[in-house]
């Protein structure tokens, strides 16, 4: 499957090949890329040293700052493809692709760090799977572990494919070259440093995506003379459309381009979808169970907010400044696809658009950097997580349990490595199939809302029993399913499931998210109703009610985190008014 | 995180990239000045001003970050 020759020829003529497309680099863009590598390896090759045991290894020791917590929270989930894509989505909604920042994110963000953190925190798991063992056993455990890992390393192939693609559009790059060089580095970091290295990285990754991004939004501003000559510069361009409103034309879903109504975006997105990744998806809980103290634990995910809140400066509006003042309108793939002589361009190469607009010389090697290290930051956290899972959640209770620490510190170097294989050839497999990228995007998307379902009713009611839990989830995932293929192999059913015949992909995700958690509430209640609970005795520091939260009494008012989620949840409110 | 163990913190490592960025973009910025690229904008010189605020961000790292004496 793995072809070395070209593997050699890629990796031989890569620079050659870098001026063959869209944007071309000079030599000190490639000397920032080289460098940015060299910085990431040497991280990883110093923290080794201080990941010598489990709790090093897979929790970065606990003892990350709220700051670095946070920082890393935020990074892991900001991957290149997430920018380019959602770029790509705000020239093709308009600034309704903002709702997954902020309703979509920001609420759910807020409720991990004051609702659900403690528990997390308290009761010392390792991982989301691991808090599930602790609630419900090993049966649903397993289910969720077992799903979460071979979901994760798949969606890390996908991603691979995704990214070496895009490097092969904009700059001209080698696909295999782009493959091995990036996925081998975090590799090598992650299987050196463990978390500390994933963290650390995510860190300095953070930085980079913002100062490569952040030129754009700015000069295109420059350009419009702000936002509303952005505004009237859309409006010429795109007469009779809304690409500047957010509630406005969500009153039916026939005013806008999503086909999806106001309901869907709070209690779907909002409510559900959200709340599951940024709540029960460990790719990014892992970050924050990292922190050094309670009050670290529950400000990472506030201080991650934060910036989630303005995400969208450095993401939607080069979307929205796209639609203003590129002097070509770009198209869906699968026009460009069908008219390949017109050298069309795709709704998500935006950004990459935008870039070789603004950026010359230097920034445009930052920028090109930025992208990268998006990539670099996803790719670590799903290899990080994957590792831990595997190791705590699957091979620990299932295959081997009394082994040393030692041991399970080197099966977790060991999956690192092994897991970046299997993505390497998920990566070459799809590339082959490429309709499989489509039924990996969708299967992780069948488990998001049926996991958080499930851990926060184990959090939040003491009665739900251990059989409640693993029917509970499963019946939540057969629901996505079902409705998934349903609305594929039938798409006249789309209505009955969204209530609207003409909603898009995004808005049948949002309302299959919705039904799927009210399976999960319906199936684990009846179960619970009859079946035994467990003592409350076993249920201490893992639900509600039977876990004593530190006070935070003698920490001033302004340092508690209820007051900066309080404030950030204020901005929020504001935000929605602002653009509604 | 980095007391108990003597660790560098993760700070100065940013702090040392985006010094290195910013001083390549403000070289570049500078040798582009009388050339200016075929990018919309050019005349603002972007990379000078940017360069420095890099330089001025990771010097400000480096110096409240640097390893002291008892780190090893």
């Amino acid at each position: 499957m793995i072809d070395f020759g070209a593997l050699l020829h890629g990796l031989v003529l890569a620079p050659a090949a870098a001026s063959t497309g869209m944007i071309g680099l000079s030599p000190v863009d490639l000397a920032i890329i080289a460098i940015y590598f060299a910085a990431v390896l040497g991280i990883g090759f110093y923290l080794k040293n201080y990941a010598k045991s489990g709790e090093d290894f897979f929790v970065a020791g606990r003892e990350m700052t709220a700051w670095v917590a946070g920082l890393a929270f935020i990074s892991a989930n900001l991957g290149s493809l997430e920018l380019m894509g959602w770029a790509g989505n705000a020239y093709q909604y308009g600034i309704l692709a903002a709702h997954w920042y902020w309703v979509g994110a920001i609420p759910a963000m807020l409720f991990l760090a004051i609702i659900m953190m403690p528990f997390y925190y308290i009761c010392k798991t390792h991982s989301v799977p691991g808090y599930l063992q602790l609630r419900y056993g090993h049966a649903t455990s397993g289910l969720s572990a077992i799903t979460f890992a071979v979901m994760t390393i798949l969606m890390s192939g996908v991603n691979m494919y995704a990214m070496a693609v895009v490097m092969q559009v904009i700059l001209g790059w080698n696909f295999t070259f782009s493959v091995w060089v990036s996925s081998l580095t975090v590799g090598i970091y992650v299987a050196l440093g463990g978390l500390y290295s994933a963290i650390f990285n995510e860190v300095v990754q953070f930085f980079l995506i913002w100062l490569g991004a952040l030129l754009i939004p700015i000069l295109g501003l420059v350009e419009t003379g702000g936002w509303s000559g952005m505004v009237a510069r859309i409006h010429h361009n795109f007469p009779g459309q809304d690409f500047t409103h957010m509630w406005g034309p969500m009153l039916h879903p026939s005013q806008n381009p999503m086909g999806v109504q106001w309901f869907a975006i709070v209690f779907g997105l909002g409510a559900v979808l959200s709340m599951g990744y940024w709540t029960t998806d460990f790719l990014v809980v892992q970050r924050v169970i990292a922190a050094k103290d309670i009050r670290s634990a529950k400000m990472a995910p506030v201080i991650g907010a934060f910036f989630k809140m303005a995400v969208p400066f450095i993401v939607i509006l080069p979307g929205l400044l796209g639609l203003a003042v590129l002097p070509f309108h770009l198209y869906p793939d699968n026009v460009v696809a069908a008219h390949p002589a017109q050298h069309l361009h795709k709704f998500d190469q935006v950004l990459p658009l935008m870039m070789a607009r603004y950026l010359g010389p230097g920034l445009l090697g930052l920028g090109i950097t930025a992208l990268i290290a998006g990539f670099m930051s996803g790719m670590a956290g799903n290899i990080s997580a994957f590792a831990t899972v595997w190791t705590y959640d699957i091979y620990r209770p299932f295959i081997k349990k009394d082994a040393t620490d030692k041991h399970y510190v080197n099966m977790g170097r060991w999956c690192t490595i092994v897991g970046l294989f299997i993505s390497i050839a998920a990566a070459y497999v799809v590339t082959h199939f490429g309709s499989l990228m489509d039924y990996v995007q969708a299967l992780f998307s069948f488990f998001i809302a049926p996991l958080f379902g499930t851990v926060i009713i184990g959090m939040l009611w003491k009665r739900a029993t251990k059989a409640a839990g693993f029917w509970g989830l499963l019946a939540g995932i057969s629901t996505a399913v079902g409705i998934f293929f349903t609305i594929r192999f039938h798409p006249n059913s789309v209505s009955w499931f969204c209530f609207y015949s003409g909603a898009k992909p995004l808005a049948q995700q949002m309302w299959q998210a919705l039904w799927a958690f009210v399976a999960v509430v319906v199936v684990s209640g009846a179960v619970t109703m009859v079946t035994k609970p467990r003592p409350e005795a076993e249920l201490r520091d893992l639900v509600m009610g039977l876990t004593e939260i530190p006070s935070e009494g003698d920490l001033p008012f302004v340092k508690r985190p209820i007051f900066w989620a309080g404030l950030c949840f204020a901005i929020f409110l504001v935000l929605q008014w602002i653009f509604r | 995180m980095s007391e108990e163990r003597h660790m560098i913190p993760v700070w100065f490592f940013a702090g040392i990239l985006l010094f290195v960025y910013g001083i390549l973009i403000f070289i570049s910025g500078l040798t582009e000045w009388s050339h200016p690229p075929d990018t919309v904008l050019a005349s603002l010189h972007a990379p000078v001003w940017w360069g420095v605020i890099m330089i001025v961000m990771g010097g400000l790292f480096i110096q409240l970050f640097r390893p002291k004496k008892t780190d090893k």
